[in-house]
């Protein structure tokens, strides 16, 4: 037999125990202007998602913790560690990837990777990087834990609240924020190691002689994980941040997310072992999945801007599910679409390859590819020619022409780099670099991964700044454009040549 | 209050306002919230005692951190002053050439160069040296008083015609306004001139002017017109005129006998910024060994 529940209907006189959120509708009835936080105190529950979330916890702590301490060889007086944002050198490392400050399309490249991946994720499962990997979960998740080791589960917690201040109270409350804050110091000094050499950095921190700036920026992580974390909870997520309000748009009816199966579970109230389970739903009105949840809904009002996608109701009620000898899944990974089929009777379908399954996917597969593609083809050594303005050209006395050029190359390599440098396009011109006159080619040693910049003349002898005079005859648009003529610096290192264009400005020839 | 609307769902009043059958909760803001705003007045008042905040009659509260943006920048300078000195030592103690020729004193020079040049000589010379009639082009191979480093470096100390006792001194006399000359030999000498530069002129002026040339412009200016960077007498014979190329221009310059000045930078700099100036000046005019002066066309 199926029911169909209009969960917008009026609430029966007869419901059970109301939810945290339903109390908090209940306090904020007497309008005011300003509400308290409605403490939560989730209990603790075991099973698979739990376990899942345990595993992800130890995994992204140990990603955050470890990663500035992996070292990575490189040469020169270049810095070893894997990663690291070097800011005094203006430069980021990963691994085997170095990025200049000008790359940082690779940063917004990485970004938008992972904002398509977020939304491709969230549409297919919701929301579940708030409910497993974000920091805000993982670090709340871990606070709750310390919490839970120095005041016993949710209702030891809620005894304790209550009680009068006694000295095993105080204790209790003394050592869990000690622990806390320890804990926010470890997020914020490890934060520091990601910008700066990290074992000479921990040395220096301790002694006192690091920059203000790591203690600034480990002070301020140190409060906002202590504060986050410890005090603010569900409140980042509901008031603070913007996912919950724009997650709206990636999901829709075939989108799995944590729900509860009305269609199963309704008309709910309280069962007892003897009774019949004929002609009424599954749940059994005992609100485990209410105390279970750290954001402090009730699962069973449907989707909620403040579900994370967890999963730790699921356990909660399979655990119930099991002892009242009712199939689990009561509250389980679930679509809207396939909870109506069931509703009429239908077998559900999922669809996982939907169109905006594949756009997102699509998306992220040319983002991906044009990443790679740059990195790939990323340039060893990035060549700029800036042209002389002012003056644009200068006349020599005996009518000769001459630019002037800052050539500017960047080499991205860990070693010397030997270049050749050639100026082509223009007949007749002389390329000199003031600082080492002489003839023959001009072969320049580029430092690695720095810039060298070149000051170079290109001189045009009289007699080809005349010949062409004599042709283009008075209709010399390009030079009135200060155009001037199409010409290429040429940039050869071993069998690689790297063309740079430019222009060469014979100026007017006034006399 | 009481006869607000009140949303039968949340039990939270609406603010009124309705679109479209959808209406806006007056949601209570969390209560932290307003804990921000009274920690941002505490922070205010802190902020009035610790820092300059209340304007007075007489100035303003100075604040008991004494803080003060004009003091940090005398400091800051005293730094880059002390900065600046290692700097300015190593340019003084190396010779012009070996600044030239060492990518990095050179890059130092370029760039204490680059910002003198622009704070004190852009202003005739313009700011990439370009020059402007009656003011020298510094990056051509043109040049009066010579174009090697050391005579640039002496150039900048001791200006032109200024009032340093070893000026560089020259002296374009006024031929037409002090009698010398008369109108017409004025105008033959301009034929005779323009006939140095290789252009077309009245033949017959310049046979008139040639004498008149050896009698009056030869010795500066020497009997082939490619002048004398000794003395200071520009190359008549090129394509380049500090004072303009046509007849005017020329004619004027007999006439009136128009002689620049340069200041001399020699007090005013020290030693190492005067040698930055000039490999500035000299590598952006191409470096290298400076070109004598050239004979475009044959003495006519």
């Amino acid at each position: 037999m199926t029911i169909i529940i209009d969960r917008t209907r009026e609430k029966p006189a007869s419901s059970g125990p109301v939810s945290v959120a339903e109390r908090q509708r209940e306090k904020a009835r007497p309008t005011g202007l300003y509400k308290a936080r409605t403490p939560i105190y989730p209990k603790l529950v075991h099973g698979p998602w739990r376990w899942l979330k345990w595993a992800l916890l130890i995994l992204m702590l140990a990603i955050y913790y470890i990663t500035p301490w992996i070292r990575w060889d490189r040469p020169g007086a270049l810095p070893d560690q894997a990663v690291l944002v070097d800011f005094d050198g203006g430069r980021f490392y990963f691994f085997m990837i170095q990025l200049w400050p000008q790359e940082v399309y690779f940063i917004t490249g990485l970004l938008v990777m992972a904002a398509l991946a977020l939304f491709l994720v969230t549409a297919l499962f919701g929301r579940l990087w708030c409910g497993y990997a974000c920091p805000q979960t993982v670090w709340t998740d871990l606070y709750i834990h310390i919490e839970r080791l120095f005041e016993g589960d949710r209702n030891a917690r809620m005894r304790l609240d209550a009680a009068p201040m006694s000295f095993d109270k105080l204790w209790r409350k003394v050592g869990k924020h000690a622990v806390w804050i320890g804990v926010a110091f470890g997020t914020g000094g490890a934060w520091i190691f990601y910008f700066h050499d990290a074992p000479d950095l921990i040395r220096t921190f301790w002694v006192g002689t690091a920059p203000m700036t790591a203690y600034v920026s480990c002070a301020i992580l140190t409060f906002t994980t202590y504060v986050f974390a410890g005090h603010m909870r569900e409140q980042v997520c509901t008031y603070m941040c913007p996912w919950p309000r724009i997650q709206g748009a990636m999901l829709d009816d075939q989108s799995f997310q944590v729900t509860y199966r009305y269609d199963r579970g309704e008309p709910r109230g309280p069962h007892k072992k003897t009774e019949t389970w004929t002609g009424r739903g599954d749940c059994i009105d005992c609100n485990q999945c209410v105390v279970a949840c750290p954001m402090g809904i009730d699962i069973r009002k449907g989707a909620q801007l403040e579900c994370i996608n967890c999963g730790l109701c699921i356990d909660a009620c399979d655990e119930i599910m099991d002892r009242v000898e009712r199939p689990r899944g009561l509250i389980a990974y679930d679509t809207d679409a396939a909870v109506a089929a069931r509703c009429e009777g239908r077998k559900p379908q999922h669809r996982l390859i939907r169109p905006r399954t594949l756009y997102y996917a699509g998306a992220l597969v040319l983002v991906s590819g044009l990443m790679i593609e740059g990195l790939r083809t990323r340039e060893a050594i990035g060549a700029h020619a800036l042209r002389d303005r002012n003056p644009a050209h200068v006349q020599l006395q005996d009518g000769a022409v001459r630019n002037g050029y800052t050539l500017k190359l960047a080499n991205h390599g860990f070693e010397t780099a030997t270049v050749q440098i050639r100026y082509a396009g223009v007949p007749g011109a002389v390329l000199t670099d003031p600082g080492h006159p002489g003839s023959g080619p001009l072969v320049v040693d580029l430092a690695p991964n720095v810039v060298t910049s070149l000051r170079l003349f290109v001189t045009v002898p009289a007699a080809f700044v005349d010949a062409r005079a004599g042709e283009a005859g008075d209709d010399d648009d390009d030079d009135d454009e200060g155009e001037g003529q199409h010409a290429s610096f040429q940039i050869i290192s071993g069998d690689d040549t790297k063309v740079v264009r430019t222009a060469f400005d014979y100026g007017s020839h006034d006399r | 209050m009481s006869d607000r609307e009140r949303d039968d769902h949340t039990g939270i009043e609406t603010t009124g306002h309705e679109w479209d059958g959808i209406k806006e909760l007056d949601s209570p803001l969390p209560r932290w919230w307003l804990w921000i705003f009274y920690g941002c007045i505490a922070f205010a008042v802190v902020y009035w005692i610790l820092m300059p905040a209340w304007p007075g009659l007489h100035g303003y509260t100075p604040g008991l951190l004494k803080q003060s943006a004009r003091a940090d920048v005398v400091k800051e300078l005293n730094a880059l002053q002390i900065q600046r000195g290692q700097g300015q030592a190593i340019l003084a103690s190396a010779s012009l050439q070996q600044i030239e020729a060492d990518p990095a004193m050179q890059a130092h020079a370029l760039a204490v160069g680059q910002s003198v040049f622009g704070d004190n000589c852009a202003s005739c010379h313009g700011a990439g040296g370009g020059g402007a009639k009656g003011y020298p082009n510094l990056r051509d191979d043109v040049w009066l008083w010579g174009g090697s480093l050391e005579e640039i470096e002496h150039t900048l100390r001791v200006g032109v015609r200024s009032s340093h006792p070893e000026t560089r001194m020259s002296m374009m006399p006024a031929f037409g306004r002090d009698g010398v000359l008369t109108g017409a030999q004025i105008g033959d000498l301009t034929e005779y001139v323009i006939a140095l530069s290789g252009r077309e002129a009245d033949r017959a002026a310049v046979a008139r002017a040639t004498p008149l040339f050896a009698a009056n412009c030869a010795a500066c200016h020497m009997p082939t017109g490619t002048g004398s960077r000794e003395f200071g007498a520009p190359n008549l014979t090129d394509r380049e005129w500090l004072n303009g190329s046509d007849r005017a221009a020329i004619s004027g310059q007999l006439q009136n006998g128009r002689n620049g000045v340069m200041p001399m930078w020699g007090d005013r700099f020290s030693p190492a910024v005067i040698k930055a100036l000039a490999v500035y000046v000299h590598v952006n005019a191409g470096g290298g060994e400076p070109s004598p002066n050239k004979v475009e066309a044959p003495a006519p």
